[in-house]
């Protein structure tokens, strides 16, 4: 995992007297009987780059499309600088939209589909030629101003969507899924230009997306939904090292979870009896907890290494290697305890073509530090 | 056959032969017929033309072309009226089905997805009874005493009968009503196919709905327009039962003149050269809007 972005100073949504671009409410979506969006609250600052991360079908889309116009919240309130827009209709907000099918009108030339925003503002011709020359210059597709959109690529079309959606200079941006149907190598690169683009311009970017890697990449925050609620906020890295639910830590990444329950607690080192890991575990925890309680051990499995014998790791678990998968530049280990329970690890694969220093039945002990690990208590 | 596998190729011909076959067959071939009868001298005979060919003396062939009908329709007043007059008729008639048929269609293809098939089948319904029995029940409604005016009469918008039948109004009716289910069906087939996200993504650029549609909506539906404008243009120009039922002595339709000319002077000559200068004249704009078409994509 890794961030595009610098971790900057200033972290608006931590200011409180900062006012927020966008402050969602307690705003639910009904359809029928089933609730796409059930209560969610949000406050979205200006210059963010937030996604709503999660599954097809936690509401994600639902809540961006309400942020839209095109969904009107059955309850809840939804202002925008301060302004309530809840029942405002789209053609009258200060937000575009890039959509994920991209939706460019097919009878009209690229500069046509990016000027067509200006020419509905009433801008004059001359000006509106002279911005979409810099949009097409902003997402390099200069030379394909007068070619119909089924004449484009898949890349080229994503281009001209984005910069049709950035031609009115709004304030916030909503994206669903823009990268979605771009292949591996193109979104990647298409990542990096997003942020750029986000950065230079100073626009607020709202994102949609299932894929985790791309919201960490580019986010400042991410919203991770399920089943219509926000389960967690926070910016990609706490989210990764400080996941505040099973839910969360399993979506994000992947994770060791071992069951066990609360045996004592000292200031803030919680001891874990844990029959999947056939003894006691130790890990850093600030808040109280009570003896007994049920809890989950979570630790990702490149914070779990090979004990080599002088190391002091306060977790220690032996098994057998069952299995293992080589992705090139790390490998990933399955090892099975005594008790059955399977724990993963990765190593870096530093040396090429070495002797595998690892095998199928090998016997290792495996160990962490108590402070890279995390306790989940839902 | 047996052993040979069938190459993709011939397949292919196999099933593009079929179409052509049948076009030939029952189109080109009775075109032909048609075109050498419109080059023949009309006699009183049976036949009533002479053959083009004919056999003067043992051996001797005589080829003669008679051009004299093309020439009478290009000088008399009369045929180009009346090819004029059906133009005019039909061009009016399609306006006022395209204007009536584009809202219908539209709602149908707006409607929720459970009731457009009830509603498609109300357009369709019609079909079901005779044409001819149609176009007589108008007689009914349009006449003097008839279903309209005493209902007009009756609620005290009028106190005389209106003369709609037999005059150009009763024909437009007539052609309005028979013919606008060949446009609301094309119409709807495109307006149905139309991408929604396309409008929300023109109202999230600040298009209001009735721009939405004059700029999204409307040149997207083109296709349909033109398809169901077509399927009622061409036939209109050649109507002869409507015409002649609903319309009056003035309302000059070059059907109706073709139908004179084959059974009441056994002209047969002229009749098929006026079915020719026909073809032709409705195979113009056709050929001009398939180059209109191909221009537009190569650009």
């Amino acid at each position: 995992m890794s961030s595009l972005r610098q971790l900057k100073p200033e972290e608006p949504w931590q200011a409180p007297e900062g006012e927020p671009i966008i402050r969602i409410e307690n705003v639910s979506k009904r359809f029928g009987e089933l609730y796409a969006v059930d209560g969610i609250s949000l406050d979205i600052h200006s210059g963010e780059f937030f996604s709503l991360l999660g599954p097809s079908g936690c509401g994600k889309t639902t809540l961006l499309r309400m942020l839209a116009g095109f969904e009107l919240p059955t309850e809840g309130k939804i202002y925008i600088d301060g302004q309530d827009v809840t029942n405002v209709p789209p053609y009258e907000r200060p937000v575009n939209m890039m959509f994920q099918s991209y939706a460019l009108f097919p009878h009209m030339s690229v500069a046509d589909n990016i000027a067509f925003g200006l020419k509905q503002e009433g801008m004059a011709k001359a000006r509106r030629q002279e911005r979409v020359r810099e949009m097409l210059s902003l997402v390099q597709i200069d030379k394909l101003a007068s070619r119909k959109p089924h004449q484009l690529s898949g890349g080229q079309r994503q281009r001209v969507a984005l910069a049709r959606a950035l031609a009115k200079h709004p304030k916030i941006l909503l994206l669903d899924e823009p990268l979605g149907a771009l292949d591996k190598k193109l979104r990647e690169q298409t990542q990096f230009e997003l942020v750029n683009i986000q950065e230079r311009l100073g626009i607020t970017f709202i994102i949609v997306t299932h894929d985790q890697e791309e919201a960490m990449t580019m986010s400042s925050r991410i919203a991770l939904l399920r089943d219509g609620r926000v389960e967690q906020v926070d910016p990609p890295r706490r989210l990764y090292e400080y996941p505040s639910s099973r839910y969360a830590a399993d979506f994000i990444g992947s994770i060791n979870l071992i069951d066990g329950h609360v045996l004592s607690q000292e200031e803030n080192r919680v001891v874990i009896r844990s029959e999947e890991a056939g003894g006691d575990l130790e890990v850093i925890h600030s808040q109280p907890l009570l003896a007994g309680t049920p809890v989950t051990l979570a630790v990702r499995p490149e914070k779990v290494r090979l004990e080599s014998g002088d190391a002091q790791l306060a977790n220690r678990v032996s098994g057998v290697i069952k299995e293992i998968a080589y992705l090139g530049d790390v490998s990933i280990y399955h090892v099975e305890l005594a008790t059955g329970k399977r724990i993963q690890f990765t190593q870096s694969n530093v040396q090429a073509l070495a002797e595998q220093p690892l095998n199928w039945e090998d016997e290792v002990v495996l160990g962490w530090p108590a402070n890279s690990c995390g306790v989940l208590t839902q | 056959m047996k052993g040979l596998p069938l190459s993709p190729t011939r397949g292919r011909g196999l099933i593009i032969g079929v179409p052509w076959f049948w076009l030939g067959l029952f189109f080109l071939l009775p075109f032909l017929f048609v075109l050498k009868i419109s080059l023949s001298e009309p006699v009183l005979a049976q036949p009533p033309y002479l053959d083009l060919i004919r056999e003067v003396e043992d051996g001797l062939v005589s080829i003669s072309l008679n051009f004299g009908n093309y020439l009478l329709l290009w000088e008399d007043p009369l045929y180009r009226s009346a090819l004029f007059g059906s133009l005019k008729i039909s061009a009016i008639s399609t306006l006022f089905c395209l204007l009536l048929g584009y809202p219908m269609a539209y709602a149908i293809a707006r409607a929720p997805s459970h009731w457009r098939l009830p509603l498609l089948m109300l357009i369709i319904l019609p079909f079901w009874t005779s044409f001819l029995i149609r176009v007589y029940a108008w007689i009914g409604i349009l006449k003097g005493n008839g279903l309209l005016n005493n209902f007009l009469i009756w609620s005290g918008l009028i106190d005389q009968p209106l003369e709609i039948l037999h005059t150009p109004l009763a024909v437009y009716i007539g052609i309005v009503y028979s013919y606008l289910p060949f446009v609301v069906l094309p119409l709807y087939a495109t307006l149905v196919r139309l991408d929604l996200t396309l409008l929300e993504a023109a109202a999230d650029l600040g298009c209001r709905p009735w721009k939405q549609f004059l700029t999204i909506t409307l040149p997207l539906s083109l296709p349909g327009v033109i398809a169901g404008g077509m399927l009622v243009f061409i036939p209109v120009v050649g109507e002869f039962v409507i015409p002649d039922l609903l319309g009056g002595p003035d309302t000059l339709m070059i059907g109706k003149l073709m139908w004179t000319e084959f059974f009441s002077n056994k002209d047969w000559p002229l009749a098929s050269s006026l079915a020719a200068v026909l073809l032709v004249v409705l195979i113009i704009p056709f050929v001009a809007l398939r180059h209109f078409e191909q221009r537009e994509e190569t650009i």
